[in-house]
């Protein structure tokens, strides 16, 4: 076999090369076309993250409410969500029994199908009222008495967009616990089972709590989804830029801020100061995804440290 | 619950209490009787009939797959865990069968405890945690108590010395050896009565080996120790009685020195002179 | 075992059956409504007729019309990036440009699509003064590269070095075996193609920002173009019934082909993995 290199080899290698540049050229992309539009609003100082006041037509452009919205749905999400999430991939993963796994993991994956905009439509023309029909007076006859859940009960709200987004963060979040919960060796859950625990004793000493980095890292990465998500948030969140007390009340999140003013943006400044929302965006999805990346590759390590032969 | 005392006279080695020393609490004896196992459809073991003495090391021994293993994982009821495994006949403890409906499963477990062939303590556990593991499940909650527990059962397994400076370091921080005598002793933490070991030594360097049959010669004056072991060699170290498999059948049981030195069967003598397995 | 701990066990196991019901009833609920809302909605005036507004709802034949359209263009964008990126990756990266489009590929499959979305606005919606089916399909175009490059990534890693191994040992030259491994993937390759697909068609917030909405027919590809998407969102918010009909009817087929793509996609593979291995 000679040296001589085929020009075909060559012209592949050139051609593929130059295809999987377009990754990188994109990845830059958004840094530079980002951060010149930073650099621009930056003539706004560092009062663009922390005023609390949006207001185009008098140039003001703070999106502090919107970082808080953004912030507080994802923290409801994951309060909702996670758990949720959890109980089922501890369910297909420790409990199901083998025919059902499948069918089961498979439907909670669809969940993850439906479009953002349906969930949006339904969102908006039937869970909502429903919610606020049904459910929010409840929780504020218990609960009302805590600043958070007090003040006018809305069908578009904080809460309602929190609760849409965990439902959106289930397929993500269980099905990477669920990989995490699978890759426990078998070893570990004997050791609890020959000391006498019961089932779900033996779940929790050895199986969550050697899972416990990849169980991280599904939150964290539900974070991110439920962060940077748009259409649904922006069709049940009502839309309105300022931080209220309750989160039964309407709110505007860094996305939805984006998908519903742009088309309306006018001046340049305007404009600019939207696409720094979205720096903001892409930069706290950004991180959000590193750290789970890199939990999952402790993971990894971990595994190997534990198998000690 | 009556402490086995009885002597049955048949020479089967069940020993009076008086026999035993002053001070030391006795193990229990299980008697196995007419077991039978399946996976699923498959049968691995046939009309097993044993009779295993109390504080006294019995090993079992035979060719791979003769369902040594099996047998013992039927005596703490871990057999059951596996999809569409099942078990028919009794195995008594105390006169009591485990799989009758006045024992559940956990109970078992926690008077009959097992160390497995590979070490598995609780990696995102600390070495006094992991030994009084078991102690929490109970419910015992008291920091002083479950301290005094995890320093007893370290020093029965001769490993306090080792790591009384490092008690927060994490169970699996520690050398194969180490690592099976801390979950030797975890197995001991909740105080039961019988010691299942499946072959605890097989993945241990000789050294480590040694200190684990002494400990085993040790743990006998307070436990009945049933040990599974490939190697025979072992089993005539550190075994009282031993039983020999093949092919999920009971070949041969008896004194130690008697089945290694002049067995009945024509079987145990192939293998014990390593004709097969 | 106190009666304490099994209850608390029989209650643990039952909340994990209600969390997997809490997370199947919202799916089963978004069925239910998208079909009884939208399926009347459906005729052939839906796909002939068009809503100017603010007259009576009659159809929205563009918007289906926009979003065959819109994603056509994108596939020929996303899956020739996609796919070749990949290969670069698996068979010719193993340098740092390879890690480094990796890593890249794996962080820009979490951004937002929003954000997608902005990019292409700004880079060719303002200098173009305006809304365009171009902007739209290259919005949704980048969107899948990642996509598909880690998905056909994935895919090849999956294929046995043997086989590559066995191909160029027979001097066959690095980009037919290069061929050879992606016909071996082929299926895995075309999943994450057409998974990819799915997830575009769906796609509303970056094609609000790129292609706009049109209440016309298609007119050119440097104008707006309505999408199925963008009129569910803006039908749906609208204050006028039939309106909100019409965008139950889109949510509908939407619904029916995305999620008929990902079943038969998941199916077909599910069987393969059980036959094949």
């Amino acid at each position: 076999m000679g040296a001589r290199r085929s020009r075909a080899d060559a012209t592949f290698k050139v051609i593929v090369i130059v295809f999987a540049s377009s990754v990188l050229v994109l990845a830059l992309l958004f840094f530079y076309e980002f951060g010149s539009a930073a650099s621009q609003t930056l003539r706004l100082g560092l009062s663009f993250l922390s005023g609390s006041e949006w207001n185009p037509v008098d140039n003001v452009y703070g999106v502090l409410p919107m970082i808080y919205g953004s912030f507080v749905t994802s923290a409801i999400a994951l309060v909702l969500g996670v758990p949720v999430s959890l109980g089922v991939a501890i369910f297909l993963s420790e409990l199901s029994p083998r025919t059902l796994r499948a069918p089961i993991g498979f439907v909670v994956e669809l969940l993850a199908a439906v479009p953002s905009v349906v969930y949006g439509l339904w969102g908006l023309l039937v869970f909502a009222p429903f919610l606020r029909t049904y459910v929010y007076p409840s929780i504020q006859s218990y609960l009302g008495f805590i600043p958070i859940f007090g003040g006018r009960l809305y069908s578009s709200s904080i809460l309602t967009a929190g609760i849409v987004l965990a439902i959106m963060i289930i397929p993500i979040v269980s099905a990477v616990s669920r990989d995490a919960l699978l890759a426990v060796p078998n070893s570990q859950r004997e050791a609890a089972y020959a000391l006498g625990a019961t089932k779900s004793e033996a779940i929790q000493m050895s199986v969550l709590s050697y899972a416990r980095s990849g169980i991280l890292a599904s939150i964290i990465l539900g974070l991110g989804r439920a962060f940077g998500e748009t259409m649904a948030v922006v069709m049940v969140v009502g839309n309105t830029p300022y931080i209220s007390g309750s989160i039964f009340s309407p709110g505007y999140t860094l996305a939805s801020l984006i998908a519903n003013e742009y088309s309306e943006a006018s001046s340049p400044t305007y404009i600019s100061a939207l696409v720094e929302a979205g720096l903001v965006l892409m930069v706290v999805v950004l991180l959000t995804n590193l750290a789970a990346r890199y939990l999952i590759q402790r993971l990894g390590r971990n595994r190997e440290a534990a198998s000690y032969l | 619950m009556p402490v086995g005392s009885r002597d049955s006279g048949d020479g089967s080695g069940f020993a009076a209490l008086n026999e035993l020393g002053p001070g030391a609490s006795p193990g229990a004896g299980i008697e196995i009787k007419r077991l039978c196992a399946f996976y699923g459809r498959k049968q691995a073991l046939y009309d097993i009939d044993l009779r295993i003495p109390p504080n006294q090391v019995t090993a079992m021994i035979g060719p791979s797959g003769c369902g040594k293993s099996t047998l013992i994982r039927c005596i703490n009821r871990m057999h059951e865990m596996i999809p569409d495994a099942s078990v028919s006949g009794q195995i008594l403890l105390h006169g009591v069968d485990v799989y009758g409906g006045s024992m559940d499963a956990t109970d078992v477990r926690r008077r009959i405890g097992m160390v497995f062939q590979k070490p598995n303590p609780f990696p995102n556990m600390s070495i006094s945690d992991n030994v009084v593991a078991g102690l929490k499940l109970n419910g015992v909650r008291d920091k002083g108590r479950l301290h005094q527990r995890a320093k007893e059962c370290l020093e029965k397994v001769y490993l306090w010395d080792e790591v009384k400076d490092e008690l927060k370091r994490s169970g699996a921080s520690l050398s194969g050896g180490q690592q099976q005598r801390l979950c030797i002793a975890r197995a001991l933490a909740i105080e039961p009565e019988v010691i299942l070991m499946d072959e605890p030594c097989s993945a241990l360097d000789p050294t480590a080996t040694a200190k684990i049959e002494e400990l085993i010669a040790e743990l006998k004056t307070q436990y009945t120790v049933v040990i599974v072991t490939h190697n025979m060699q072992q089993a005539s170290r550190v075994a009282d009685h031993t039983a020999f498999m093949y092919l999920g059948k009971l070949i041969e049981y008896g004194e130690t020195a008697m089945i290694f030195e002049r067995p009945r069967e024509e079987l145990t003598e192939r293998y014990i002179t390593g004709k097969f397995g | 075992m106190t009666s304490r701990r099994a209850l608390k066990d029989r209650i643990l196991i039952g909340l994990t059956f209600v969390c997997v019901v809490i997370a199947i009833v919202p799916l089963a609920t978004i069925l239910y409504y998208v079909t009884v809302r939208g399926l009347p909605a459906i005729s052939l005036e839906f796909f002939t007729k068009v809503t100017p507004p603010p007259s009576v709802a009659e159809g929205m034949g563009n918007a289906v019309q926009g979003t065959l359209l819109l994603v056509g263009l994108a596939t020929c964008i996303g899956i020739p990036f996609g796919v070749l990126s990949g290969v670069y990756i698996s068979e010719y990266g193993k340098n740092l440009f390879g890690r480094t489009v990796r890593f890249f590929g794996d962080v820009l499959v979490g951004n937002p699509s929003i954000v997608f979305g902005l990019l292409v606005a700004i880079v060719i919606v303002s200098p173009t003064h305006g809304y365009s089916v171009v902007a739209g399909s290259v919005a949704l175009g980048t969107l899948m590269i990642p996509i598909v490059t880690v998905a056909t990534a994935e895919a090849l890693k999956m294929v046995p070095n043997s086989i590559r191994e066995a191909s160029t040992a027979l001097g066959v030259r690095k980009w037919r075996t290069s061929l050879l491994v992606v016909s071996n993937a082929k299926s895995g390759v075309a999943t994450g193609a057409l998974l990819a697909t799915a997830r575009i068609m769906g796609e509303t917030a970056p094609l609000l920002l790129t292609a706009g909405s049109s209440t016309l027919w298609y007119n050119g590809l440097w104008r707006p173009v309505a999408s199925l998407p963008s009129y569910i969102y803006l039908f749906g918010i609208s204050p006028f019934p039939d309106w909100i009909t019409l965008a139950w009817g889109a949510a509908f087929i939407l619904i029916v082909i995305v999620m008929g793509i990902n079943i038969t996609v998941r199916m077909l593979t599910r069987r393969r993995s059980d036959a094949g291995g």
